[in-house]
């Protein structure tokens, strides 16, 4: 028998002008120590979190931007980011970090973590869940 | 007489960019710091919000955020602290968008 739940964490705040970016990957850092199914979703200006090139040195905070590229070590292997916040910040998922994990299953391959999904899709995915957490 | 608006939240979060864009007038300036660098992406549906402004951009915030300047507006100055501190002294007030 599994005690697993699915947990969803939406992320939906830009990083560093508000404490809520870095709260949020340090709740799903020691969630993920809980081995339950997690997954992330970045919706609105949270989409900005997983910028690439992040360089915080002017401002003086931490750049926690290169902690996103551990998550697939903690098994945390389902990011989705959302098309329609994306387009219309005029990003595409080139202005992302590249976020992948390994699949012990297939011989440690690489493959992707992040999936771009429509709101709709973020729907279906929150319908699924039995838990969602928000940030 | 000229006034610098300063606008610190996400355009996409609150109405301030917008607020600001509209009241401003003659030689004022409006500057973008924090989470407002974010209304100077060119391909932003915010941009459109700056067109005809005269509009300055804090560089470290850009840089924190990982917001490389091609990806901003052309008409959009970037500026450095020391910059801030001279919009400062060269306008008559300063009106905070907070």
């Amino acid at each position: 028998m599994s005690d697993t739940k699915k947990f969803l964490y939406i992320n939906r705040r830009a990083p560093y002008g508000t404490i809520y970016a870095w709260e949020s990957l340090e709740v799903v850092l020691i969630g993920a120590a809980f081995e339950q199914d997690v997954s992330l979703a970045f919706m609105d200006d949270g989409v900005y979190q997983l910028m690439k090139g992040q360089d915080t040195t002017g401002i003086g905070m931490k750049n926690f931007s290169p902690t996103y590229s551990a998550l697939g070590d903690y098994e945390i292997t389902k990011i989705y980011v959302e098309k329609e916040s994306l387009e219309e910040r005029g990003l595409t998922l080139d202005d992302l970090q590249h976020l992948v994990w390994e699949d012990e299953d297939e011989d440690w391959a690489e493959k992707d973590s992040i999936r771009l999904v429509s709101r709709a899709e973020l729907g279906d995915v929150m319908a699924e869940q039995d838990v969602l957490f928000n940030f | 007489m000229s006034m610098l608006h300063l606008v610190n939240k996400s355009p996409y979060e609150n109405n301030n960019v917008s607020t600001a864009s509209s009241i401003m007038k003659g030689d004022d300036v409006m500057l973008l710091i924090e989470d407002a660098v974010y209304a100077a992406v060119k391909d932003g549906k915010a941009s459109a919000m700056l067109e005809g402004r005269k509009v300055s951009v804090l560089g470290p915030d850009l840089a924190a955020r990982g917001i490389a300047e091609d990806k901003l507006a052309s008409d959009v100055d970037v500026i450095d602290y020391a910059g801030f501190v001279d919009l400062v002294e060269s306008n008559d007030k300063v009106q905070s968008w907070l």
